[in-house]
């Protein structure tokens, strides 16, 4: 009996005669699902890429032997080659190459071309010249990202910085490497080309037939020494995933965010539209209809309502994640994948996830009122003005402490597997707990605040305080965007200001001079060094030398920066946090960046062991640092120390303090004079500080399109309860009018209210969001970035914000209760009851 | 014909119809300034939309309304309100007492509104509650009032502010036949007191029997009783 009459209430649920408030709740289910599948399709594209792009670095191989630091000598070869288990060995240089004028790097492969395709077929794709073109030192193969990236074709030039003098190669074809900008060249030219004579990074190795992989990284790990290691190409292709990490945190907050908004808005929905008809249940109680059969009809119409929401969710979510990746790529503007057009892959499984996602919020979110309704007793429920008693089911003050609770020590909780899994856990706690708490939050809210002494202000003021469980209903959407809009603008501003403040103190230098920051072909030579210390107005010099140290096989290399600092006084140069030692005679002192110190688990004093020179050498942890700019972590040494333990005289930035009266501007320009265009990159302390705050906002610019994206769902929640509310209470308007209430007054009146529940989310909102944002900087960032910051509350932003909120709320109520201003409005006291 | 100017209220020629369907047609009546009186008439004739066309809450196809010698059908919408706040009460089937306002807070409402102080109100208020026998109640929920005594309380808001003319739309509908009748001699009493006159909408003779004169409307317009 159930069916022919759920599709009759479904087609009324879904507008006709209800001001089209059906609508209203699949357009909150669609749009709740919608941000989560475009995020969804969004994180697969960007996984997909990353993982394709380590594969095919390595190609198909079955092992890889891999330097730890700065390359191997190349008679390293020979000894793998020979081994019997290894059927191809294929050595490869892999360079990160300084392409002049750009900040980043290209990644370029030095290959033995024979041995290469050996192992990969058709990885060369020669162009129009010759094969010897393969072999030939100034011949470049580009990806078809990188030829992009570069601008450049076939026949065209490429110039790389080698040192401080550029290299130009032409462009003989191309290679077959999807995904990220990559170009290959012959080994030995590469060699030759980038001062790296007799080195390679890594040998590429096919085994012979019919052995474990395992078992011959062992037997061939037993014949090399410590600096080099033996890799399976997965442990590789994990890496470059966990690489993307940082984003991919930032993806699930808003995946999280959205998912949450779009349950809340139907459940708040949900709840009203049942209560709403709250009569017309209890008459089909009343006319027989079990307790059973009332509860899963009601939440059969919200799950059909959900699917259909979830269907045009998932077709907006394709749509919105097409144009996200068009504006700004998969990583969302972080640069990753620069020259890549992906393509979004549907796979059905997951579409139908999200449409079912769709219909589980929505029946989830009226299972609570849908059994409140089965439980009334059908006399009382059939007179009107029972709701209040209804809403009053849906809070609870002791399961809303126990959540909070048990969100409270979520937070102190450890990661799992680097994930910040009970830092979300403890906000969703949190969110979940105050929404429960909200009827008795807003009653105490309403208690505390003053009656307003006008008459039609304290009229709405009563209204509302009569009826504080209808009224945190339809602020439950409202609490909790604000909440997470305050506590990402906390967290934000927080940032930024330790940003603003760790800029301050590492850049103590009057000008900075940089050969291609981090890369592997531009530095200084001892030349240049001398060069750069004799320049006019120089009165001191310090260098740094930077290199990429691999330290565990699941985990991307740690820079090491050799710097010269007085081990006496680190803090000098470094800004560092919390206790440190000074290292006795003979031991090898090391500064760590946090990020380092929380990925690896060291400690001041601990020991570390690292490859330097083909060696492993062991130092002690003096000092942990703050470092915002190695997402990888860093370890500093003393210059000197370098350079003895590794041989390695280059440097790749120096720091320059001038003579009292120089102009900073005249020196880089004499010192762009003396070395070839491009090469050098120099930069005044402001200018740094001042490109570096550029790209912390644009990268958190996405944050504020959230914030103002949660608010604007947290006030549909508004308008959606607002609306309801007035057409239930129709009548009494009607009555007011007649009364003598004017069509202004009565707008004023819902403005009042719209703007006092504003007031009231408000309150709740930023007390919950500042102890969410708290969540953010202590346990989420830390446990995924490893960056500590010092909380900053933007107080302007915030107060801006909190008015904005209020001025919106009131105009949204006074839209949404039109229908209380109408003519019609005012007969509708004659309506029976 | 002239309008008298003992007359509190005139119709004249006036006609209401909706859609296709002509409701009311060529209705002409005049109430006397405290004038008590009843109209009577056939479920769905218009005794409702009459009554709304008094208050200037819907406007007439045809005719004029004129009250206290102003012709409503030229007043806008802010101007009727204003005259209905002043001037007007109103007392419904359903009484409308607001629940989430105490008994006394019922009744101060249109003198608030009117843009009397808050302390001034008291008085009146406890004078208009004594009156209607709730003295004892000021401070109750309306939640906890019998039909009755709610009916008592709207009649005790429709005359807070001294309204020349107060409409009723079935005040006993709603009530049984001793509430109704207790309600219907406290609405003379209390209106008399004030001068005031009444419109009254009505189904029942007993209740047409507590007016000064009766009309009937019919389909072929208002006769006399
Ligand atoms: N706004 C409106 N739009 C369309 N028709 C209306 C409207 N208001 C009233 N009517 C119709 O006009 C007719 C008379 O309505 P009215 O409420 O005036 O009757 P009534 O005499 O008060 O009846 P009752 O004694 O049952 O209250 C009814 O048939 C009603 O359907
Ligand atoms: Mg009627």
């Amino acid at each position: 009996m159930a069916l022919p009459f759920l599709s009759r209430e479904f087609l009324h649920i879904l507008g006709t005669g209800q001001g089209g408030r059906g609508l209203l709740s699949v357009a909150a289910i669609a749009l709740g699902v919608a941000l989560g599948y475009a995020i969804h399709l969004i994180h697969a594209v960007a996984v997909y890429e990353m993982e394709q792009a380590a594969r095919s670095l390595t190609g198909e191989a079955d092992l890889v032997v891999q330097s730890l630091q700065g390359g191997m000598d190349e008679s390293w070869y020979p000894v793998v080659a020979r081994r019997p288990e290894v059927a191809v060995a294929s050595p490869v240089l892999e360079l990160e190459a300084k392409v002049p004028g750009r900040t980043e790097k290209l990644k370029l492969l030095g290959m033995d071309v024979f041995r290469a395709d050996a192992l990969q077929p058709a990885f060369f794709l020669g162009g129009t010249g010759d094969a010897l073109d393969r072999l030939r030192p100034d011949r470049i193969f580009l990806n078809p990202a990188s030829a992009a990236w570069l601008d450049a074709r076939e026949g065209g030039e490429v110039i790389l910085q080698s040192g401080l003098s550029l290299v130009k190669l032409r462009v003989a074809g191309t290679v077959n490497i999807p995904g990220p900008p990559v170009a290959a060249m012959d080994i030995a030219g590469a060699q030759a080309q980038f001062g790296q004579l007799g080195r390679i990074t890594r040998i590429d190795l096919r085994l012979v037939p019919g052995i474990a992989a395992q078992r011959a990284a062992q037997s061939l790990q037993s014949v090399l020494p410590e600096g080099i290691r033996v890799e399976v190409p997965e442990a590789r292709a994990a890496q470059a995933a966990g690489f993307s990490r940082a984003y991919r945190v930032n993806l699930n907050v808003l995946a999280l965010v959205a998912l949450f908004a779009g349950g809340l808005l139907v459940f708040s929905s949900q709840a009203l539209a049942v209560v709403r008809r709250r009569s017309q249940w209890a008459l089909l109680r009343a006319l027989g209809v079990r307790r059973n059969e009332l509860a899963w009809l009601l939440v059969m119409q919200a799950a059909a309502v959900g699917a259909l929401g979830g269907v045009l969710g998932v077709m907006l979510g394709y749509w919105l994640a097409q144009a996200a990746l068009d504006l700004f790529g998969p990583d969302l503007g972080a640069a990753f994948f620069r020259g890549i057009a992906p393509q979004l892959a549907v796979a059905p499984g997951a579409a139908v996830f999200f449409a079912l996602l769709g219909a589980a919020a929505a029946a989830l979110g009226s299972l609570s009122p849908a059994l409140e309704a089965a439980r009334a007793a059908p006399a009382r429920a059939l007179h009107a003005g029972d709701d209040e008693r209804a809403f009053a089911r849906f809070g609870s003050p002791r399961a809303g402490a126990a959540l909070i609770v048990l969100g409270g020590v979520a937070a102190w909780l450890p990661p799992v597997a680097g994930l910040p899994v009970f830092g979300y856990i403890a906000v969703a706690l949190l969110l979940i707990g105050a929404i429960v708490l909200l009827p008795w939050l807003s009653r105490a809210v309403f208690a505390l605040l003053p009656m307003p002494g006008a008459p039609l202000a304290g009229l709405s003021f009563a209204q509302l305080r009569a009826a504080p469980s209808r009224a945190s209903l339809s602020l439950a959407p409202l609490v909790a965007s604000i909440a997470v809009a305050a506590a990402m603008a906390v967290m934000v501003s927080s940032f930024r200001y330790s940003l603003e403040a760790w800029l301050d103190r590492v850049l103590p230098a009057d000008l900075y001079v940089r050969a291609g920051g981090g890369g592997d072909t531009a530095y200084f030579t001892t030349d240049a060094e001398r060069l750069l210390r004799g320049m006019a107005g120089v009165e001191r010099v310090e260098f740094a030398r930077s290199v990429a140290v691999s330290l565990s096989p699941g985990r991307p290399p740690v820079m090491l920066l050799a710097r010269q600092l007085d081990p006496a006084a680190p803090g000098a140069r470094l800004p560092l946090i919390g206790e440190s030692l000074r290292p006795g005679a003979g031991q090898l002192p090391l500064w760590v960046s946090e990020v380092a110190a929380d990925l690896y688990g060291w400690g001041v004093g601990g020991t570390i062991r690292l490859p330097i020179g083909g060696r492993m050498v062991e130092g002690v942890v003096a000092g942990i640092w703050r470092d915002y700019a190695r997402s990888q972590g860093a370890i500093v040494m003393e210059r000197e120390a370098y350079r003895n333990l590794s041989g390695d005289e280059r440097a790749n930035e120096a720091a320059l303090w001038l003579r009292p009266g120089t102009d900073p501007g005249a020196v880089a320009r004499a010192l762009a004079a003396a070395f070839p265009a491009g090469a050098l990159e120099t930069a005044l302390p402001g200018e740094l500080r001042r490109i570096s705050l550029a790209v912390f906002d644009r990268t958190f610019a996405a944050t504020y399109v959230l914030e103002g994206a949660a608010i604007a769902v947290g006030l549909a929640g508004l308008s959606a309860s607002f609306a309801a509310q007035v057409a239930a209470r129709r009548r009494e308007f009607g009555m007011l009018r007649h009364l003598g209430v004017t069509r202004r007054q009565i707008g004023f009146m819902l403005a009042c209210q719209g703007a006092l529940l504003a007031l009231v989310a408000l309150i709740v909102g930023l007390v919950l969001g500042s102890v969410i944002s708290l969540i953010l900087i202590y346990v989420i960032n830390r446990q995924s970035f490893h960056w500590s910051m010092d909380p900053a509350v933007p107080w302007a932003a915030l107060a801006a914000f909190a008015l904005a909120t209020v001025v919106l709320a009131a105009a949204t109520a006074w839209v949404s209760g039109r229908q209380a201003m109408r003519r019609e409005a005012v007969l509708a006291v004659k309506e029976d009851w | 014909m002239r309008a008298n100017p003992e007359d509190l209220l005139a119709l004249r020629g006036l006609a209401k119809s909706f859609g296709r369907r002509s409701l009311l047609r060529d209705i002409d009546l005049e109430v006397r300034a405290g004038e008590y009186l009843a109209v009577m008439g056939e479920s769905g004739v218009g005794k409702s939309t009459l009554l709304n066309l008094i208050a200037g809450l819907d406007q007439p196809d045809a005719g004029s309304v004129v009250f206290e010698g102003r012709e409503l059908t030229r007043l806008d919408d802010d101007e009727l309100t204003l005259l209905r706040r002043r001037r007007m009460g109103f007392v419904f089937q359903a009484f409308h007492v607001l629940p989430y306002l105490t008994v006394a807070e019922n009744v101060a409402l249109p003198l608030l509104l009117n843009g009397m102080p808050r302390q001034e109100t008291d008085g009146r208020v406890a004078e208009l509650l004594a009156a209607v026998g709730l003295g004892d109640r000021a401070h109750s929920r309306t939640a906890e009032l019998s039909g009755g005594e709610s009916q008592r309380v709207a009649i005790a808001r429709a005359l807070a502010h001294r309204p020349r003319l107060l409409l009723a739309d079935e005040p006993t509908g709603n009530l049984d036949a001793d509430s109704g009748r207790q309600v219907l001699e406290l609405l003379r009493r209390c209106t008399k007191d004030q001068a005031a006159s009444v419109v009254m909408v009505t189904h029942s003779p007993e209740a047409a029997a507590f007016a000064d004169r009766v009309v009937r409307l019919t389909a072929h317009g208002l006769t006399a009783a």
